[in-house]
């Protein structure tokens, strides 16, 4: 057998010191990529991690791996150009919710929607940490930061939402303290063909402490938050006596043993979207898992098919062939 | 009958109609029809920013002009000899470019009382004395396609769409050009629907007949094949074409796949189109979401081993802006092409300027040096864009290659290179096995690529500032470092560029300094007044950064310096500043529209006078 097997999530660490304040979810992130992407039997010179500006962005910057530290918010658009570039490639994007969904919004939305071969992790953190504490696009209604000094005014996206509405083939939530939890949700983005989009709820130990304790802290976590498993029906609470049930566009709760059974097996993404709408739903546990995962034609595989097809039809082009084209004449 | 056959050296011909009246494709066969007769030849089209501007209106004008020659030209020419109007807003809006006692022949079908409200219009310039001094050749060419076509069973609005072809025929008979490259052409366009092909065919051979058989003209012209075309293979090229095939020359030669990321913007779409439909040379071609995507995904594209290319014009080079800089930092090639229009802002986008040199050169954060050639002509983009490749490559840097739209949207004969004589591009790549450090760079200052996929290699690059190992560093002197070494790696393209050879003789004491398109127009006026015995020199500058060396040198033999240009002075701006004991002038012009000849020669001649 090649090495491959026997990558080792610290033959993915770089030589540079991390950087993180002591305590930050990103440390949970980083271990369980690595410990990830070491288990998938892909090259290691095969990944790039590609990130915009923040501080999940430095990441790629521990990992030994090719790397682009880029610019506020167009990771997604460079990615796009290095698995165009090569499909070979095991491209990851590293962003936050200022980078991924304000300043690089657009550029999320249309790689989701041509569905290229990219693992985004988005780092939610609700608040602008490296700028230091300004609200972010997922910050909530009435937080104080220092730039909403009274209480932010600004509607906050669902960035499931946003990921589902703008087509998504795979969308999926987890927890940085869940590092289990975290570690199947990637692999299974990892496997995925096409864009997996997945959000990371994770704690600024610095400017927004706390932001997520009551889904996430050990303490909150099995009563408040649905584990979504494919095939399982969506159980949850400390003595796994609750359930979701789905009701015509509705998510109640209900006892266990009437739980709807959570399923990936449909092309829609009215079920995902159902599910997240939990989210806003004072009383209701938040869902976590892999909310949708479909097979749908992949942009870069589409990109080269094309070539390969006009290669195979017009046979490959010269420089003959483009420079003398057209009606040409001869001046003797 | 047989009519008297007048030869003529060059003859200037302007199209003009409603936009939706088929003007471009009526003079686009018109030049390929005359480049097969062996004429020299420029064009330049002149159309709307609006797709269709309400009918008949001034507004909604298009235009297509084109110069042709049994000499060498270098211009779409100045002053129109015949002027073809369609209608009467077409009429009133060109017919005071005409060249005194020049023929116009218009469409009297189309000059109905409506037609004339619609160009506000109160009398008929047909018949109010507005054009005494031309020379009017009258022809209903509505009422004529109608007869002809009276038994086709297309639509009446679609047999009056066949008139420019019409039109067309007259022409040809009187330019003495063959019919059958546009037969061919017109089976081939529409070979789905024949009957469209038949119809404009009849109307093509109808109009030629016309020409023929009644007394509308004294006699007809002839222009000789070009004396003064070099032996070889030519075709007619349209500069945003001729930018297409020269990027994917550039990235052929370099041993590359080129990779465009791009997003539609008026002047520069075409080469998105064009390098779209190269699927088979294994060119990669990414409509992204909005301008700064497109050139980041040719960022991306570059890191991982293909050439990267984004093209845009003035607005959508300001959004690339901070995306220039990662690519100065991260030592990528790239090559930017900006196709200029008339700005700022939305500005004029379908006409031309040349006021983007200041924001090629200077334009970004920091200290961010970059490469910035111009072409000049249609077949000189073909060269600029293959030496904006070498440059990319061979430094590892982006640059910036500036055309405009009147490059964009002319044509003129190309003479095709041999292509075992283009010369090889050189690229520095790391290899597997060798010990690799990002920002090792060598004798030239320039470092190493290493795409993902190579073992061994694995690296991280990014917008912060980094040491030699490519690990991320904020000590002061490193920075100041990494900004001199950036900045002597682009200065040291000087060593691989010749100094630029002035025309004119020993005793001329004045010196014309042309770059990007005025050079035609320039080259035109000084050449003529040298004819005409005066002594001017003409220096076309293709490098704008670096300059090349030995420019003072030739700037020092000058009395007087003028450069003309199509903004407020930009170039002037430059050379004063990198030549500080030399005086530059200006003669400057900012209007949307090219220089001419005739203007540059009265400017120049008024010079010599203070001289």
């Amino acid at each position: 057998m090649s090495d491959l097997n026997v990558l080792k999530p610290k033959d993915l660490k770089s030589d540079q010191e991390v950087r993180w304040c002591p305590g930050c979810g990103d440390y949970a992130i980083l271990n369980s990529v690595q410990k990830t992407l070491a288990g998938m039997g892909i090259p290691k010179e095969n990944m790039v991690m590609v990130s915009g500006i923040g501080c999940s962005s430095r990441f790629p910057y521990y990992m030994d791996t090719y790397g682009f530290h880029s610019i506020h918010g167009r990771a997604n658009a460079i990615a796009t150009g290095v698995k165009s570039a090569n499909p070979d490639l095991s491209v990851w994007i590293i962003t936050g919710d200022g980078d991924g969904l304000s300043i690089g919004g657009n550029h999320m939305i249309h790689s989701l929607r041509r569905n290229v071969d990219l693992k985004i992790i988005l780092f939610n953190n609700r608040i602008y940490g490296l700028t230091k504490g300004q609200y972010s696009p997922t910050t909530p209604i009435g937080t104080r930061t220092k730039t909403s000094p009274v209480g932010s005014v600004d509607r906050p996206f669902n960035p499931i939402q946003l990921a589902l509405g703008a087509g998504a083939s795979f969308v999926a939530r987890t927890i940085d303290t869940k590092p289990k939890h975290m570690a199947s949700v990637l692999e299974a983005a990892a496997a995925h063909k096409g864009s997996a989009f997945v959000e990371v709820l994770q704690n600024c130990v610095i400017f927004n402490d706390g932001a997520w304790d009551q889904w996430t802290s050990k303490a909150n976590r099995d009563e408040n938050t649905v584990e979504l498993v494919d095939g399982q029906p969506m159980i949850y609470g400390k003595d796994k006596d609750k359930g979701i049930s789905f009701d015509s566009c509705h998510a109640n709760t209900v006892s266990a043993d009437e739980a709807s059974v959570w399923t990936l097996e449909h092309n829609s993404p009215v079920p995902a979207f159902v599910a997240s709408q939990l989210d806003h739903m004072p009383g209701l546990p938040i869902p976590i898992g892999v909310m949708r995962a479909n097979d749908e034609p992949v942009y870069d595989e589409d990109v080269h098919a094309q070539i390969a097809q006009e290669i195979e039809k017009n046979g490959k082009g010269t420089l003959k062939d483009i420079i003398y084209a057209g009606d040409t004449w001869v001046v003797k | 009958m047989t009519k008297e056959v007048i030869r003529q050296e060059d003859v200037v011909i302007r199209f003009a109609g409603d936009s939706g009246d088929g003007m471009q494709i009526t003079g686009g066969q018109f030049s390929d029809s005359t480049a097969k007769v062996g004429n020299d030849l420029a064009t330049f089209p002149d159309y709307p920013s609006e797709i269709r501007a309400p009918a008949g209106t001034r507004a909604g004008v298009s235009g297509f002009q084109i110069h042709f020659s049994a000499s060498d030209i270098y211009t779409p020419g100045d002053a129109p000899d015949v002027l073809v109007a369609m209608n009467p807003a077409a009429l009133i809006v060109n017919y005071k470019d005409l060249k005194q006692g020049g023929t116009i022949i218009a469409n009297t079908g189309s000059f109905t009382e409506r037609d004339l409200a619609k160009a506000k219009l109160d009398s008929n310039p047909l018949e109010d004395g507005t054009l005494d001094g031309y020379r009017v050749v009258p022809v209903d060419i509505n009422q004529r396609v109608l007869e002809i076509l009276k038994d086709s069973e297309l639509s009446k609005k679609a047999i009056l769409r066949c008139k420019n072809f019409y039109t067309l025929g007259m022409m040809y008979w009187l330019y003495s050009r063959p019919l059958e490259s546009t037969i061919t052409w017109l089976d081939s366009k529409f070979a789905s629907k024949p009957e469209i092909a038949d119809a404009n065919k009849k109307a093509l051979q109808a109009g030629f007949n016309l020409a023929e058989t009644l007394e509308l003209f004294q006699g007809r012209f002839r222009v000789d094949a070009c004396r003064d075309l070099e032996p070889g293979t030519y075709r007619n090229i349209i500069g945003n074409e001729a930018i297409a095939v020269g990027l994917a020359t550039g990235a052929e030669l370099a041993g590359l796949k080129p990779l465009l990321g791009s997003y539609p913007i008026t002047p520069a779409t075409d080469i998105l189109q064009y390098l779209s439909a190269m699927k088979n040379f294994d060119v990669v071609t990414l409509q992204m979401e909005d301008e700064i995507a497109g050139i980041c995904s040719a960022i991306g594209g570059s890191y991982a081993g293909r050439l990267g290319i984004t093209t845009t014009s003035g607005p959508g080079m300001a959004l690339k802006t901070e995306a220039l800089g990662l690519a100065v930092i991260t030592e990528l090639p790239l090559v930017i092409v900006n196709v200029q229009r008339a700005g700022p802002s939305t500005g004029l986008p379908t006409k031309v300027e040349q006021s983007d040199l200041l924001q090629s050169i200077f334009g970004r954060n920091g200290e961010a040096p970059i490469p910035v050639i111009a072409c000049a002509t249609p077949g000189d983009a073909f060269e600029c864009t293959v030496e904006a490749c070498r440059i990319a490559v061979e430094f590892m840097t982006p640059v910036i290659l500036l055309s405009d739209n009147y490059i964009a949207n002319g044509t003129e004969p190309w003479k095709l290179p041999i292509i075992e004589d283009l010369p090889k591009i050189n690229t520095y790549i790391a290899k597997e096995g060798e010990e690799y450090l990002p920002y090792k760079r060598d004798e030239r200052l320039v470092r190493k690529w290493a795409a993902p996929g190579v073992k061994g290699l694995e690296h991280r690059i990014g917008g912060l500032e980094k040491d030699e190992r490519g690990g991320v560093s904020h000590d002061p002197e490193n920075h100041e470092l990494m900004s001199h070494l950036r900045e002597d790696k682009i200065m040291g393209i000087r060593e691989t560029i010749p100094t630029p050879q002035p025309t004119g003789d020993e005793n001329s004491k004045l010196l014309i300094i042309s770059w990007g398109s005025p050079y035609g127009a320039i080259r035109s006026a000084t050449e003529q007044m040298n004819l005409e015995g005066s002594n001017i020199t003409h220096l076309h500058l293709r490098h704008l950064w670096p300059m090349p060396h030995g420019l003072q040198e030739i700037f020092e033999k000058y009395d007087r310096i003028v450069i003309p240009e199509m903004n407020l002075g930009q170039l002037r701006k430059v050379l004063t500043m990198c030549y500080p004991s030399i005086k530059f002038e200006s003669y400057t012009k900012i209007q949307g529209k090219p220089f001419t000849a005739y203007q540059l020669k009265a400017r120049f001649a008024e010079i010599l006078e203070e001289m």
